[in-house]
C-alpha cells in the first residue's frame, strides 16, 4: 500500500511553517502523506509536516486526534501504512525503533516510561548507551576501558542532569521521584541519545503554572544549547502559544490547520474542532 | 526509615557481602570437616549444594535481572553435565591431574551450554512472558530426550558418538577398540564416571559465578538488560537493542548453568538424563523466587537451605516432603505478605520484651 516509491516524491502539498533562520538549511523532519490504518480505521491520514533544523514546533488537537500516534509513527513503534518520513534527508522506511534512535529522534512519553528500579543517574546512563561503548567482557572483567568509560558515563550523565539542576537527585530511584522531576528526567534521558529532533509528549502535563513556565524556558534553552529541533504535543495552550514557532492542529487523524500561534488562534476550523459546532452557530 | 535500611542492605549485598558470606561459609564447613563434626550424609551434600547455588545464581540472571521466566534451566545444566562427563572421561589419560581435568571439564560443559543457550535463545528470546516460559519448558524436555538417545564412548581413536533414536543400538555399536571406555549409555545415562568434583571447586565456581553476574549487572550491557526489563518500549526509544542484550545475558546464564551441571555430573559415578527434568527446573526456580528476584545473596541462602532441608528433615521419615512443602509455603507467605511480616515482627518484639523482662540484666547486651 505504499503511495510513494523512492525518487518519485510528490512535492509536499502544504505551506511550510519553518522559521526564517532555518530556511536555508535542509529540514530535520519531513513527513509526506504519512498515514496508518488500524483495520480500516484511519488513525492518521495524509499527515504532512516539515520541521526546521532548530524549530520548536507544536502538535495540538482534541483528545483522540492522533497526536501520540504520529509520535509512534515517527519513532516506528507503529509502522506507517502510507507515506514516508525523511529524517535529516534520510529515508526512514523499514527502520526499527532502535535504528530511529540512532538516526537522531529521541522522545518522551505521555504516560511516563522511566526505568523505575534504576537510579536517576543510571537512567541517563542508559540514554548514553550508544554514545559510550565498551564490550560486555570488558565490563565483566573490569578491564581498563571499563573504568575510563564508566567515568565518562558518570561525567556526561551529571552534565546532562545539570540542565534541570538534578545532580543531587542522581542516586534516587527514578520511581521515587516526584512527578515533575520524572518528566524532566525523561527529557534528560532523551537528550542523552544526542538527538537531532526531540519529541515531547505532553511535557507539562500535571505541572503547576510555575513549573510550566520554568519548563518553557528550559525547552528554549535546550534548543539553543543543543541546536536541535523540538516537536511537542501539549494541551497547555500557554506553553504552545508561548514557545512554538509553528503549530500543526490535528483532528480525527487529519491536519486541519498549520501556521503560527496567531494564525491558529483565529482559524475557524480550529475553533470548531475545540469548541464544537454550536459555538459557531451563535 | 524502613526503606532506607532496606536500600542500605541492598547496596551492601550488591557489593562485597555475597563474597564474604560464601568465603565464610567455606571456612566454617572446612573447619567442621577437619574436626570431624560434619555427618557423613551432609558431606555428600556439599557439592550438590554448590551446584544448586550456581544454578540459582544463573537462573536469577534470567528471571530476576532479565525478567523472563525460563523453566527449562535444568536442560542447560544437563547439557553441561553430560559434556563435562564426556570431557573428563576422555581426558582421563591425557590429563591425570584431577584438579586440572575438573577445570577443563567444567569449561567444556560451560561452552556446550553456551552454544546451546545461543541456539535456543534465537527463537525463544523473541517471545515474551508466558510464551517464553512454555517454550523454554519444551526445550528443556527436548534436551533431556536427546541426551537419553545418546551413546558415547572414547578410545584411542577419539570420541565415538551414536544417536539411538530407534532404541535399537547399544554400546557395542560404538565399535570401541580395546581399552575403549563407554561414557554415556543411552537411557542409563553416564555410568562409571570417575568422581572428581570437590567442595573447594564448588566454592570457587560460586565465587566466579558471583563475580561474573555482579559485575555484569553493573556494566553497560547489564544496565541495558535491566532497562529492557523495566520498560522495553523506553529502552528501545533510547536505542537499546533488545534481542542482542537479552541474548548476552541469556548466554551468560546458560554458560553458568552448564558449569554447574559439569560439576554436578562429575560428583556421581552414574547419572541419568532423567535427573534433569521439569521438576529440577522448578526446584531451581523456587530457589530464585524464594531468595528474591534479582537478589543474589538471597538465591545463595535459599538454595543452601532448601537443598539441605530434606536432609535435615530425615527424622520425619515419610512425612519429610510434606513438612518440606509446608515449610516452603510458610516461608513464601512470610516473605511476601505484608500482614505476615507485621505479625512476625510483632511476635519477635513480644518475644524480645518477654526475654528482656525476664532477664533484665541482658537488656544492655541485647541492645548492643
Amino acid at each position: 500500500m505504499k503511495v510513494f516509491e523512492k525518487g518519485k516524491m510528490v512535492p509536499v502539498p502544504s505551506t511550510s511553517i519553518i522559521p526564517e533562520r532555518d530556511l536555508g538549511k535542509p529540514p530535520v523532519l519531513e513527513c509526506v502523506h504519512l498515514g496508518i490504518e488500524f483495520g480500516g480505521l484511519k488513525a492518521v491520514d495524509d499527515f504532512n509536516l516539515t520541521v526546521g533544523k532548530t524549530e520548536i514546533a507544536g502538535l495540538i488537537g482534541p483528545n483522540g486526534a492522533g497526536k501520540t500516534t504520529v509520535f509512534n509513527l515517527l519513532t516506528k513503534v507503529y509502522t506507517p501504512t502510507h507515506g514516508t518520513i525523511m529524517l535529516d534527508g534520510h529515508d526512514t522506511t523499514g527502520k526499527s525503533t532502535v535504528q530511529i534512535s540512532k538516526m537522531g529522534i529521541a522522545r518522551t512519553f505521555q504516560n511516563i516510561r522511566l526505568f523505575n528500579n534504576m537510579t536517576v543517574e543510571e537512567n541517563v546512563r542508559v540514554g548514553l548507551h550508544n554514545r559510550i561503548k565498551y564490550s560486555t567482557a570488558e565490563g565483566i572483567f573490569r578491564l581498563p576501558r571499563f573504568w575510563t568509560h564508566e567515568k565518562e558515563f558518570h561525567e556526561r550523565a551529571m552534565e546532562l542532569l545539570s540542565i534541570f539542576d538534578m545532580q543531587d537527585m542522581a542516586n534516587i530511584k527514578a520511581g521515587n521521584l516526584p512527578y515533575g522531576a520524572q518528566r524532566r528526567l525523561e527529557i534528560v534521558r532523551a537528550l542523552a541519545t544526542n538527538p537531532k529532533l526531540l519529541l515531547l509528549d505532553e511535557p507539562a502535563a500535571g505541572m503547576n503554572p510555575n513549573e510550566t513556565a520554568e519548563l518553557m524556558e528550559n525547552i528554549v534553552k535546550i534548543r539553543d544549547s543543543f541546536k536541535i529541533a523540538v516537536l511537542l504535543i501539549e494541551h497547555d495552550m500557554k506553553l504552545v502559544m508561548g514557545i512554538c514557532e509553528g503549530i500543526c492542529v490535528l483532528n480525527f487523524g487529519r491536519i486541519i490547520a498549520k501556521g503560527t500561534a496567531e494564525e491558529i488562534q483565529n482559524n475557524p476550523e480550529v475553533i470548531k474542532a475545540y469548541l464544537g459546532n454550536n459555538s459557531m452557530e451563535e | 526509615m524502613k526503606k532506607l535500611q532496606k536500600s542500605n542492605l541492598q547496596s551492601v549485598s550488591g557489593s562485597a557481602l555475597p563474597y564474604i558470606v560464601v568465603v565464610a561459609a567455606f571456612f566454617i564447613v572446612t573447619l567442621l570437616q577437619k574436626s570431624g563434626n560434619l555427618e557423613q550424609h551432609m558431606q555428600g551434600m556439599l557439592v550438590p549444594v554448590c551446584c544448586y547455588i550456581v544454578m540459582a545464581l544463573s537462573l536469577n540472571l534470567t528471571v530476576g535481572i532479565m525478567g523472563e521466566l525460563s523453566i527449562g534451566h535444568a536442560g542447560f545444566m544437563s547439557l553441561g553435565a553430560f559434556s563435562g562427563v564426556v570431557a573428563s572421561q576422555s581426558l582421563i589419560d591425557a590429563v591425570p591431574n584431577t584438579a586440572l581435568r575438573l577445570a577443563l571439564s567444567i569449561a567444556c560443559g560451560a561452552c556446550v551450554a553456551a552454544v546451546g543457550g545461543f541456539l535456543i535463545g534465537l527463537p525463544v528470546l523473541r517471545l515474551r512472558g508466558d510464551y517464553l516460559a512454555i517454550v523454554t519448558l519444551a526445550f528443556g524436555e527436548i534436551i533431556r530426550d536427546i541426551i537419553t538417545c545418546l551413546i558415547v564412548g572414547h578410545d584411542k581413536n577419539g570420541l565415538h558418538i551414536l544417536f539411538n533414536f530407534r532404541g535399537t543400538k547399544t554400546v557395542a555399536d560404538l565399535e570401541l577398540v580395546e581399552g575403549g571406555l563407554p561414557i554415556i549409555k543411552g537411557a542409563q545415562g553416564a555410568i562409571g564416571t570417575t568422581k572428581i568434583s570437590s567442595f573447594g571447586a564448588g566454592v570457587i565456581l560460586i565465587l566466579i559465578a558471583l563475580f561474573i553476574i555482579l559485575n555484569f549487572i553493573k556494566s553497560r550491557t547489564g544496565r541495558a538488560v535491566i532497562a529492557i526489563r523495566d520498560n522495553r518500549i523506553a529502552a528501545e526509544s533510547v536505542g537499546v537493542e533488545v534481542m542482542k542484550n537479552k541474548m548476552i545475558a541469556f548466554v551468560i546464564s546458560t554458560t553458568l548453568a552448564g558449569a554447574a551441571g559439569a560439576l554436578y555430573g562429575l560428583n556421581y559415578t552414574s547419572l541419568a538424563a532423567d535427573k534433569f527434568d521439569f521438576n529440577k527446573s522448578i526446584l531451581v526456580l523456587v530457589f530464585v523466587v524464594l531468595g528474591g528476584l534479582g537478589n543474589m545473596l538471597g538465591s545463595i541462602i535459599s538454595a543452601t537451605v532448601l537443598t539441605l532441608l530434606p536432609e535435615v528433615l530425615r527424622g520425619f521419615d515419610q512425612y519429610r516432603m510434606l513438612i518440606y512443602a509446608i515449610v516452603l509455603i510458610l516461608v513464601m507467605l512470610a516473605t511476601n505478605s505484608p500482614k505476615m511480616k507485621a505479625l512476625l515482627q510483632k511476635l519477635l518484639q513480644d518475644v524480645k520484651t518477654l526475654l528482656f523482662k525476664a532477664v533484665p540484666k541482658r537488656k544492655s547486651e541485647g541492645e548492643v
